[in-house]
């Protein structure tokens, strides 16, 4: 980096994290609150129109929401939390899951560009303010309070001379590192993700507006930016859906008879 | 120059460090979407997939129902059909056995018939017999008298005395025949 923007003898203005914090678009709304408000709109509006006129065999568009719906519920919510369970968290690990899907996306949409999930404000709303306290909740509700931490804290089948040393692991991870970690995960990988595609797509146009020779190596520059973008593709996808995985696996967890 | 960037930047921001209003909004926005999903989006999926559900169990019971109906008439006709297959074995069974019956009968009757014509004639051939044998004693001895009287030449008058000779003849004729008759 350094090299070519000594070659090109004008100044590459490296992106860094100035850029996730753009001023403000009006007042002190800034534009990834604009795309959070937008994404809810969105996700609502689809499910709303997929879900108003719902017919036993379903059309294109009913099979496309239900194969998001369906997803959310069988793939996630039945897998991790048990077909016992799963029906009440439904809704939640579906919110969850195309709440994040869909503002991940925003990095890749033209003209919109910029992950939500970026800024760590927001995914950290959704772990620390409303799965960790949800998993907790119907964990004592379903262990009692002694009950649910000695769930939680003791991993049966421990031999009892490592018990004080597994219970402060577990207890800092359960009650602590948990919601802190789903949080950081999606938001490092967005954030990481998109300062990759500045870098890349920022130099290039640097490469070609002001090289002189270097104006050959912008091809690739761009190039690397556009693969880049679908692995960014599949790492927002993916993200999404640990990050739903996760809250469902929490949830099951609490709710887990025995290990 | 890239570390006086983020250090500039950090000043203002640190990325780590959540902003209060974005966790306020990301959580207000999470509910409202997640009040919109759980209040129509969710009921109405799940209501469908009891209705499909339904519909499907509905479908293979009733097919389940159809199958055990046929294959309770298929037993029935089973049943049915081994019973007509025992009725006929046992009237093939009862037919023959009438038959032996039959002949062993006509076989008697015959036999009956045959042993009483057989007696009959035996009964008729005796009775020819006698008389013959009547007949002709009287004969002989009417001829026996006839032939001695023209041999002699004289007449027997005494009829006492003739039917004595010519009885004791026969008789020591019939003495004679008899070992050989028998």
């Amino acid at each position: 980096m350094t090299e070519m923007v000594l070659a090109s003898g004008d100044k590459f203005v490296a992106p860094g994290v100035a850029d996730f914090f753009l001023p403000p678009i009006f007042g002190s709304v800034t534009k990834p609150m604009v795309l959070l408000v937008l994404s809810i709109l969105i996700i609502g509006a689809f499910f709303i129109a997929a879900s108003r006129n719902l017919k036993l065999i379903p059309g294109k568009f009913q099979f496309a929401a239900e194969s998001v719906y369906d997803f959310g519920r069988n793939n996630i919510a039945r897998e991790q939390i048990g077909a016992k369970d799963f029906k009440p968290f439904i809704p939640l690990i579906l919110t969850i899951f195309c709440f994040i899907l869909v503002n991940n996306l925003f990095g890749l949409i033209p003209l919109v560009q910029f992950p939500t999930m970026s800024h760590i404000g927001f995914p950290l709303a959704v772990s620390l303010l409303v799965v960790y306290p949800v998993y907790h909740f119907v964990g004592f509700k379903r262990h009692g309070f002694v009950g649910y931490l000695k769930h939680q804290t003791v991993p049966p089948g421990a031999p009892w001379f490592v018990l004080p040393l597994l219970i402060p692991i577990e207890f800092f991870q359960k009650f602590i590192l948990n919601p802190l970690t789903l949080a950081i995960r999606v938001f490092a990988a967005m954030f990481a993700g998109h300062l990759l595609l500045l870098v890349f797509t920022l130099a290039g146009e640097f490469l070609l507006l002001n090289g002189g020779l270097t104006v050959i190596v912008a091809p690739v520059s761009f190039a690397f930016a556009i693969a880049l973008t679908f692995l960014e593709a599949l790492i927002m996808c993916l993200q999404a859906y640990i990050f739903a995985l996760l809250s469902a696996s929490y949830i099951g967890m609490a709710l887990a008879e025995e290990h | 120059m890239y570390d006086i960037l983020i250090l500039a930047a950090e000043e203002k921001h640190n990325p780590v460090v959540p902003q209060i209003a974005e966790v306020i909004l990301g959580l207000i926005a999470f509910l409202l979407l997640f009040f919109v999903i759980k209040k129509f989006v969710s009921p109405r999926f799940e209501a469908l997939y009891a209705e499909r559900t339904a519909k499907i169990e509905g479908g293979i019971e009733k097919a389940e129902q159809a199958q055990a109906e046929a294959q309770r008439t298929l037993e029935q006709y089973k049943e049915q059909l081994a019973e007509a297959r025992a009725e006929a074995a046992r009237i093939r069974d009862d037919a023959r056995a009438e038959g032996l019956q039959i002949i062993e009968e006509l076989r008697e009757q015959a036999q009956a018939e045959s042993a009483r014509i057989v007696a009959q004639g035996q009964h008729q051939l005796d009775a020819q017999r006698a008389q013959i044998i009547a007949e002709l004693r009287a004969d002989l001895g009417r001829t026996a008298v006839e032939l001695a009287s023209k041999v002699v030449g004289e007449s027997l008058e005494d009829e006492a005395r003739r039917r004595g000779t010519v009885d004791r003849f026969l008789n020591e004729l019939d003495a004679v025949a008899a070992p050989a008759n028998k």
